[in-house]
């Protein structure tokens, strides 16, 4: 079949998908974009975290075809150019990067945490993350990161 | 002046690609024309091969090839420490999730598909699943030609028949850990064309062992097997041994077509070895003042179907087996053995995990008969620099362990637990609102070898370059080190700025075309190709001073003009030696590294839940090249030592992994980790590059413990088995005792 979706603003269309196919596997294997990372398809790592018309989802949970005509954006689809978005930039800065797979999903999903919630107390911080799976970092550095990213946005610091 | 040298925390050199989705990680890779290769596997711990049929699956339209054992074009067999392993089953199958069979087709669906169709009989025995019986029984049904012992070694100390005061005795068990990494096994092979070479792109822990078991394989010679580092999505010991990578040049070769192979989490778990379970018997006896007298222990590791780092296992775990402290008898035993459980190999911690969390339950055990304060026991018991450990190894480094422990007990408590649920065992759940709800504190405290030990010599080499670009001296560092996610860019670069006063340091793509680095593992690359990319620095720095006739050079672009220098250096750490087979003697470890953990929890004795309030870490990391990543390292090492006490395990039952994904294999979310506050203790190691001590390992020992210690403060109970479950503390199965 075909699946057409609008991802990061811009209409792509993909053919031969097969029904079976996520949109993950859309994204990754058939439209280049492996931001989102699979490290599961079960829904439970948060790994393929993408914005499906303004709402996180795991994408290894959404068939592609559910995703026809829709609007998709991706952790590719965050930075403005060369300026990272800064939910990205207190990610490096806080070093709440290891190896880094969980990271995209991460930031995804902290992203929509302070668009929503002006200055996110930390159980507001756990309790939004806690889909998002990371084996590296012990989450110290991530909590750090997303109170950097959130006092940024309040112009606090 | 250059910045973001040694000492400094400068940002990672892979975070802005990390954080917008472009770091290409290997199951990221893609190429027009490639395709997609599966894995057969077992579905029998146990069980002969009677056929294998491809027809159908060959039959299926897009599919390209499907490859047994016969096509396995070199030989047929690999291993890291013996060579036990076949790169796909021949006659017999030894564990549920062995490859027996390959395919390669224009998609991954229909891949899974083909294998399949892939139709095999199997006359299925008896598995051997029992470790402690297998090795006390030579008659046992063999897993391996030759028997089911793959190490016992025995460690004697003064007087092993020595008598105490005061006796504590336990029995303590360990389930099976997952590295849990959360990038899968993958990678892409793609065929030379007319060399007949193949060039694969991977996640691993080290190249060159994985290029010399390759070629061996696949009948090559190593030069027509070149190796590069795709992004590796964490490593924690789980990529040591091979996965994808003979697979995937198999298939590569026979289509002549790019293949790429990426497991899924569920082959994933079938795909990659595990941390040793282990059933260990301890004896403490000590004066009535609270002095160790003696360590009597006996200690039994699952090695499952294959080999792996088995007899590494049980090194570590006797020469560690009584812990940080003074000892002055002792007998450690310990067997490692085959049975037709999942294989276990190489994870963070390797060998010293298990009895660490056995010597340090007795340490509470013996604190408690003794009546002292169990942090006071350890201090007093603490080894230090010039002490002789079990294996008669005098430590000539420092071994600051009572000051770790110090520092821990110092750190200020949390408040009691309010009514906030959120803050509770259940959490959101809202499962109590604080009756029935107790509180522990429990230490933990480890020590750990670094580097490769028993006389082997884990070198590493660099090479490195410098040479003008646009008018700036630039510096580019080749070397074979694996970045898993620790850092290790971060640090060579860090080093190349601080030896020769350049600013710019580029990272050469990580290959086979350099010298071995050794494997990212054994807390290891910091010192060993720190130490080499030092060298090969300073090689250069010396050619720059002739070049300029003088030892300062405060212009470099000037002085080297359109001249490139570059060297090539190894470091190799100093010697070490193998065990006495009968005494266990032996100057065996390069280094070692400490940490202490204290662990508050509040228990909820009705519903048997767990909240880890605090965990605090006072560790020694010699010298922190990147103060922040060090941290990390504490941070992540902590986080899965507290899974090990809570959380994880991989559930066996007759040779069956009953819990193969992230929805029953159970590892900590944010919501599970409670805050931290580390200490880092620097001491310099005199014999090491820039008194550096390797990180990665102590947190995830001692962590374990510590939490599992304070659990049984907290309830009283024995809790002699990790992890443990809410079942233990209800006392509805005998985990509790
Ligand atoms: S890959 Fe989608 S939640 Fe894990
Ligand atoms: S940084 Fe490796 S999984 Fe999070």
């Amino acid at each position: 079949m075909r699946v057409n979706v609008t991802v990061n603003g811009v209409e792509r269309q993909a053919d031969d998908v097969w029904p079976g196919e996520s949109l993950l596997y859309v994204l990754r294997e058939r439209l280049g974009l492996p931001g989102a990372k699979n490290a599961c398809e079960q829904g439970e790592c948060g790994s393929c975290t993408v914005y499906l018309d303004d709402v996180p989802v795991c994408s290894c949970l959404v068939a592609a075809g559910q995703a026809e005509g829709r609007e998709v954006r991706t952790v590719e689809g965050l930075a403005d150019g060369e300026q990272l978005h800064p939910v990205q930039q207190a990610f490096v800065d806080r070093g709440a990067v290891q190896c880094g797979f969980c990271t995209p999903g991460l930031i995804v999903a902290a992203h929509d945490l302070i668009e929503r919630t002006a200055e996110p107390t930390d159980a507001e911080i756990r309790e939004a993350l806690a889909g998002n799976l990371c084996r590296c970092t012990g989450y110290e550095k991530i909590l750090d990161a997303v109170r950097q990213a959130a006092a940024k946005k309040a112009g606090v610091a | 002046m250059t910045t973001g040298g040694i000492g400094e925390s400068p940002l990672r050199p892979d975070g802005g690609l990390k954080v917008r989705g472009q770091y290409a990680y290997s199951s990221d890779l893609w190429l027009e024309n490639m395709l997609w290769g599966a894995t057969l596997r077992s579905p029998h711990p146990s069980a002969r091969i009677l056929s294998v049929d491809t027809s159908a699956a060959l039959a299926m339209p897009g599919v390209h090839t499907v490859l047994t054992y016969k096509d396995v074009p070199g030989e047929n067999v690999y291993g890291l420490k013996l060579q036990d392993t076949p790169v796909l089953a021949e006659e017999v199958v030894r564990y549920q999730g062995e490859p027996v069979a390959l395919v390669a087709a224009e998609h991954p669906e229909t891949a899974r598909r083909a294998v399949k169709a892939i139709k095999v009989e199997y006359e299925v025995f008896e598995p051997v699943l029992d470790p402690e019986l297998v090795a006390h029984s030579p008659d046992a049904p063999q897993v391996h030609p030759g028997g089911n012992l793959v190490r016992h070694q025995r460690i004697l100390k003064g007087d092993p028949d020595a008598t105490a005061d005061v006796v504590v005795s336990g029995v303590y068990e360990i389930g099976m850990q997952d590295q849990a990494f959360l990038g899968p096994e993958s990678g892409l092979a793609v065929p030379d064309g007319d060399g007949g070479g193949v060039h694969l792109y991977l996640a691993t822990q080290w190249l060159h062992v994985d290029q010399r078991q390759t070629a061996k394989a696949l009948g090559l010679p190593v030069e027509k097997v070149k190796l590069t580092m795709s992004g590796v999505g964490g490593a924690f010991g789980g990529r040591e041994d091979l996965s994808i990578q003979v697979h995937a040049c198999m298939l590569a070769l026979r289509t002549g077509r790019p293949v790429k192979m990426s497991y899924n989490r569920q082959e994933s778990f079938f795909g990659h070895v595990h941390r040793h379970p282990a059933k260990m018997y301890y004896e403490h006896g000590a004066t009535a003042e609270g002095d160790l007298v003696y360590v009597r222990a006996r200690l039994y590791f699952d090695g499952g179907a294959y080999a792996s780092k088995t007899p590494v296992v049980v090194g570590n775990g006797t020469t560690l087996g009584v812990g940080p402290y003074n000892v002055p008898n002792a007998r450690i035993e310990a067997w490692g053995v085959y049975t037709n459980n999942p294989p276990c190999g190489a994870m963070r911690g390797l060998g010293a995990v298990q009895p660490t969390y056995a010597y340090e339950s007795q340490m509470d055990k013996l604190a408690a008969a003794l009546g002292m304060d169990p942090a006071d026991l350890r201090i007093r018991n603490a080894m230090s620099e010039g002490s002789t450990t079990v294996t008669g190894q005098v430590v000539d480094f420092p071994a600051p362990v009572a000051e770790l422990i110090q520092r821990v007990k110092d750190m200020p408590l949390p408040e009691p637990s309010g009514s906030d649920i959120l803050q509770l065992p259940g959490g959101a759940a809202n499962t109590t609102h604080g009756e029935g709800v107790v509180r522990g504190v429990g230490y933990g405290v480890t020590i750990k070898n670094i580097s490769y030990a028993e006389g082997l010599d884990d070198y590493s080499t660099a090479r490195v370059r410098l040479e003008v670009v646009d008018g700036e001296p630039v510096a580019t560092v080749h070397t074979a080190a694996a970045e898993v996610g620790q850092g290790l860019i971060t640090v060579q670069q860090q080093i190349a700025r601080t030896e020769l006063g350049v600013q710019q340091v580029v990272l050469h793509p990580c290959d086979t075309d350099i010298g071995d680095a050794g494997s990212s593992s054994a807390s290891r690359q910091t010192y060993i190709t720190g130490g080499a990319v030092r060298n090969a620095c300073r090689a250069v720095r010396a050619k720059l001073q002739e070049l300029a006739g003088s030892e300062d050079v405060p212009d470099i672009a000037a002085v080297l003009g359109d001249e490139v220098i570059e060297e090539t250096r190894e470091y190799h750490h100093r010697k070490t030696y193998p065990l006495d087979p009968e005494t266990g003697q032996g100057n065996a470890h390069v280094q070692y590294g400490f940490s202490a953990h204290r662990a508050v929890v509040d228990v909820d004795t009705e519903l048997g839940l767990v909240k880890v309030v605090q965990l605090d870490c006072a560790q020694d990391v010699g010298k922190a090249i990147n103060p922040d990543a060090v941290v990390g390292q504490i941070h992540g090492g902590s986080a899965q030592g507290l899974g090990l006490a809570v959380m994880e395990e991989i559930q066996v039952a007759e040779g069956r992994i009953r819990n193969p994904s992230f929805t029953d294999y159970l590892i900590p979310t944010i919501l599970d980790m409670p805050p931290m506050t580390v200490d880092v203790v620097e001491r310099p190691d005199p014999h090491a590059p820039y008194g550096v001590r390797g990180v990665g390992e102590p947190p995830t020992i001692s962590a374990t413990p510590a939490i599992a210690n304070a659990i049984r403060a907290a309830t009283g109970l024995e809790l002699p088995r990790v992890p443990i479950r809410p079942e233990y503390i209800i006392d509805l199965t005998d985990g509790g005792s």
